[in-house]
């Protein structure tokens, strides 16, 4: 449990990532750029978040250092700590610290399953100041113009534990993500698996049903991802219905009435 | 494996006069012992172990099921056997004596269903997962329904309560799917939106003209149908040909070819219908379901008044919130006179309002009474999308009613806004379905002081007891020696130092890391307020209930508070003390208060109703702790004994099942003899001391969050 977590990547994307642009979000991030602002990601999952991050950092050339928060998730595993190593202490940076100091962009995907004592290091740094504290270092670190803080969370999980204090989110400029619509999800599927119209049109059929059942049933409807997933299935040779079955209806729930639905609306279409 | 020998003579007669209490009952047993003597004995003991379980429910049932039983084994197999007997038990319990013993009479119609029953599809089998699929295909919320045969009336579908058309068990559940994909293409290309009275108006023979039309529209949906669902299309096909449905007649082929034209619109298949009259028309598929005129005009005239209402009452308010926002430009002068006037556009599966020139994201309501609108007229006519005046509409026509529990039991019985649960028969080893009817309550409040009086007649042990729960509040641990942590373990690292000054190799473990446990809990407490509960138990739960609301908000938890009590299955009563979403305040503690005994205890019905709620709060464990005094009893009624106890056992299972973890805390000294049974072994205590009882649970915390 208390293992040393595995160091988060850190990279600079060389390669422009496939980005499809939603609305406006890409010129409200640069503008948020430009001016220092931290920029909060809010969206269900799987509807193109850590895509959009990517192309971000490809395209204002900074690397970028991804953080999947869980509820472990400590301030020392963000800013650093001391490790001992042949009779000597080292510090070693955490990812936040790591991404401050090259000037990079940090993305905390998930925020709100961190422990609540993160903010500490969080607030500073999404407010004017842009300061990190790293109190085991005696050190105030200024946080140079080209980082950027951006964190993700998603709302439809809601839970009275789950939300973002307000003391949070108002330090933040907010993008709203969800699912494109059906002309651009068309066009990012074939993009990414290669599929025809045809089949890429059944697949949105496909989500589409499940979206409907969002609410009644399901927690949340098929994702562009999942759809993403189920067509390189299909792309690779597997039958439309065991395609949908794996990549979709039991990726969506355990209740087995509701997989049954799932795949008969799976062998309706296909 | 050994063959028992048969039964005798008398032991065979023993059986049944136990199982039909002849004592009292003066049945007579001895022609019915004459016939399952010759019988080998696995046959004599299945015959046995129905006779004893439908005697459970009723003996006359099953003396007549005896008498006839071994004449349709001749002919039957044993899974329509069961059949057979839990049908008649089953209409014993929703009609009574005389229908079910009119179910074995007519052992021979029951017989003419056996293929249904026993290759069938039943309605109460399929409907969840067919709603769903239902749920899933676009357009109108419908609801599935169960009836005498496949119809719609444009609101909810009908099917009937045994599919049994074709041949094996897959089948006849693919049929069902086809028949409910068919009456959803009904109201999804609008056939439900013909004017069916002013069309064969026209015709010498309106019946005619209705059959003809019938058959031009179900050749059209199934071209919709091809297009929309093309995997479910080849199934219908299969069942189709399987079914032996007879191929259709040239002249109709030639008309399918013209109605693909345009098949999205039901006006294609008008425009045939004076071509199509004179001929006869083509035999029906097995999947089509029968046009109800009738049914829809009802249906739809009733609804498009109240869509056009409410629609129009939605957009005011609609209108209204944004124009309150300061961020719309509202062109100043004709804002506050003029009604808004919207326009709506099809969006994909949604709908975009613009009011104006500027764009509105209608709420899901709204989104659903636009796509219900346009089901019916084709279109959305703008007059829709006129926002309505102030008092145009008399708001007891949109504003919803509720019925209030409490004036249930004044005039007739109604199950309007009871929760319906089923029950565990164990003797029949089946659920009645629907068998209990629930309704919450919100208890009446009693003394107001009473809580205060109680904290100070306990105050040294209050004070205990939130210490205890205080210190189960951060119940962090330090971990020592660490290859990582937020601290130098100071006592390692003095220890390494000295291994190295030995020349020995250093330890890397020299941190100390707090390791928190993130308590998420919720816990339901389900209090027992039966009339056997009166005087001293009574006072014991509320002056337990008190000292653990104070220890609880020390913890901060969620916890809510139910009573339960009752009068047999048709009045099964919850009654709100605090629900989790209320504070701990005078309110709740006046209600804790008020917590006095009532009637009887059926204790299944209540587990499941709470175990529903529990499970709709977010956390990971799920606490559910039943103060009772005794075991599951319920007026004049089975409920007393084993029955009871394996209901509420069962409900036990099903809620474990369900995530949630029972426990029960109890003031019953012969307890020991069923708690376990019902809830396992570790998962009761008994109390003789009301001062004993927050420490257990402070105890039965401690277990589950460490
Ligand atoms: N606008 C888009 N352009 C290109 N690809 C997209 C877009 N939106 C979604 N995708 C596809 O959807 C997949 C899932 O998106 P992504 O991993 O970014 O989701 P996410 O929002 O980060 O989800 P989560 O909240 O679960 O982390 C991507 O791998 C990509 O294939
Ligand atoms: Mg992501």
């Amino acid at each position: 449990m208390d293992s040393p977590r595995p160091p988060a990547e850190s990279h600079f994307i060389t390669q422009e990532p496939y980005y499809e642009r939603v609305g406006t979000e890409v010129e409200l991030f640069d503008a948020a750029y430009a001016n220092g602002l931290p920029i909060l990601l809010k969206g269900p999952t799987g509807c193109g978040k850590t895509r959009f991050m990517e192309y971000m950092a490809w395209r204002l050339k900074r690397p970028l250092i991804t953080v999947s928060c869980h509820d472990d998730l400590t301030t020392s595993d963000l800013v650093g700590r001391y490790l001992v190593k042949g009779g000597e202490t080292i510090w070693v940076d955490g990812p936040l610290t790591r991404a401050v100091r090259a000037g990079g962009i940090c993305y905390l995907d998930e925020i709100v399953e961190a422990r609540k004592d993160t903010m500490v290091v969080i607030h500073p740094l999404a407010d004017d100041r842009r300061m990190m504290p790293i109190e085991k270092l005696g050190q105030l670190l200024q946080a140079p113009r080209e980082f950027c803080l951006a964190i993700s969370y998603n709302p439809g999980y809601q839970s009275v534990l789950k939300e973002l204090k307000q003391s949070t989110r108002q330090r933040f400029v907010a993008l709203s993500f969800d699912y494109p619509k059906a002309e651009l999800e068309a066009k990012i599927i074939r993009h990414e698996t290669g599929l025809d119209e045809a089949a890429t049109a059944k697949l949105l059929k496909l989500a589409e049903m499940t979206r409907n059942l969002k609410g009644n049933g399901l927690e949340e409807g098929a994702s562009t991802r999942l759809l993403v997933h189920a067509g390189k299935l299909i792309a690779q040779g597997i039958d439309a219905r065991a395609a949908c079955e794996g990549a979709v209806s039991l990726a969506l729930t355990d209740d087995d009435d509701m997989i049954a639905a799932v795949n008969e609306l799976i062998a309706a279409l296909f | 494996m050994a063959i028992s020998p048969p039964l005798g003579r008398e032991a065979l007669a023993r059986r049944l006069e136990a199982a039909f209490d002849v004592e009292f009952t003066f049945h007579k047993v001895d022609h019915l012992v004459e016939i399952l003597a010759p019988l080998e004995r696995d046959t004599q003991d299945f015959i046995l172990g129905w006779v004893e379980r439908i005697a459970s429910t009723n003996i006359q049932v099953s003396y007549e099921f005896t008498r006839r039983v071994v004449e349709a084994l001749d002919r039957l197999d044993r899974r329509v056997i069961e059949a057979w007997a839990v049908h008649a038990m089953d209409t014993y319990d929703s009609r009574g004596l005389r229908p079910a013993l009119e179910v074995l009479f007519k052992v021979d119609d029951f017989l003419a269903h056996a293929h249904a029953h026993a290759a069938g599809a039943f309605f109460d089998e399929v409907k969840t997962v067919l709603a769903n699929f239902l749920c899933g295909l676009s357009g109108r919320r419908l609801e599935l329904k169960s009836g005498e045969q496949p119809y719609t009336d444009s609101e909810k579908l009908f099917l009937p309560n045994v599919t049994a058309g074709m041949e094996s068990e897959a089948d006849n559940f693919l049929l069902c799917k086809a028949q409910v994909a068919f009456m959803w293409a009904q109201t999804r290309f609008g056939s439900c939106r013909t004017d069916f009275d002013t069309v064969f108006a026209g015709f010498a023979d309106p019946a005619r003209a209705l059959s003809i039309f019938q058959a031009l529209d179900g050749l059209r949906l199934e071209i919709c149908l091809a297009h929309e669902l093309p995997g479910l299309w080849r199934d219908m096909q299969t069942l189709s040909a399987r079914h032996g449905d007879a191929a259709l007649p040239p002249p109709w082929q030639a008309l399918a070819q013209a109605l693909a034209a345009r098949p999205e619109a039901p006006e294609t298949a008008l425009a045939l219908l004076n071509d199509a009259y004179p001929l006869d028309p083509p035999a029906c598929r097995i999947y089509q379901a029968a046009l109800h005129p009738q049914a829809i005009a009802e249906m739809r005239n009733a609804r498009m008044a109240r869509e056009k209402m409410l629609l129009r009452v939605k957009l005011a308010q609609l209108a209204e919130e944004h124009r309150e926002n300061p961020e719309a430009q509202i062109p100043p002068a004709d804002a506050a006179k003029k009604p808004a006037q919207f326009e709506a556009r099809q969006e994909g599966q949604g709908w975009e309002l613009t009011l104006d020139d500027q764009p509105i994201a209608p709420p899901v309501d709204v989104n659903q009474l636009l796509t219900s609108v346009l089901l019916d007229w084709g279109e959305i006519p703008p007059e829709m999308l006129t926002a309505a005046g102030d008092g145009e509409y008399d708001p007891a026509l949109y504003e919803e009613k509720e019925k209030n529990p409490d004036d249930v039991w004044q005039g007739t019985y109604h199950e309007e806004g009871a929760h319906l649960y089923p029950e565990w028969d164990h003797a029949r080893q089946h659920y009645r379905k629907n068998w209990c009817v629930l309704r919450e309550i919100d208890l009446k409040p009693g003394a107001s002081g009473y809580v205060d009086g109680v904290i100070e007649k306990y105050q040294g042990l209050v004070k205990h007891l939130r210490r205890t729960f205080e210190a189960m509040r951060d119940e962090s641990r330090l971990l020592k020696r660490q290859a990582q942590g937020d601290d130098v373990d100071i006592d390692a690292l003095v220890e390494a130092l000295a291994d190295a000054g030995d020349g020995r190799e250093m330890s890397d473990q020299l941190f100390m890391h707090m390791h928190r446990t993130d308590r998420s809990l919720a816990v339901m407490f389900m209090v027992d307020m039966s009339g056997s509960t009166r005087g001293w138990i009574n006072d014991a739960e509320r002056e337990a209930l008190v000292m653990l609301c104070e220890s609880l908000e020390t913890l901060g938890d969620r916890y809510a508070i139910y009573g339960f009590s009752g009068q047999t299955r048709k009045r099964c009563e919850i009654y709100r003390i605090k629900t989790f979403e209320q504070p701990y305040d005078a309110a709740t503690k006046a209600r804790i208060a008020g917590i006095v005994p009532q009637d009887y205890t059926r204790m299944g019905a209540a587990i499941r109703h709470l175990a529903k709620l529990l499970n709709g709060v977010d956390a990971k464990t799920k606490l559910l702790i039943t103060l009772s005094d005794g075991k599951p009893d319920d007026y004049f009624d089975v409920y007393r004994g084993a029955y009871g106890i394996e209901d509420t056992r069962q409900a036990l299972f099903e809620a474990r099942r369900s995530g949630v973890h029972p426990f029960c805390i109890t003031i019953d000294r012969e307890a020991k003899e069923y708690l376990p049974y019902m809830y396992g072994h570790a998962n009761w205590v008994e109390i003789d001391d009301v001062k004993k009882l927050p420490l257990k649970v402070a105890d039965i915390y401690r277990r589950l969050t460490t």
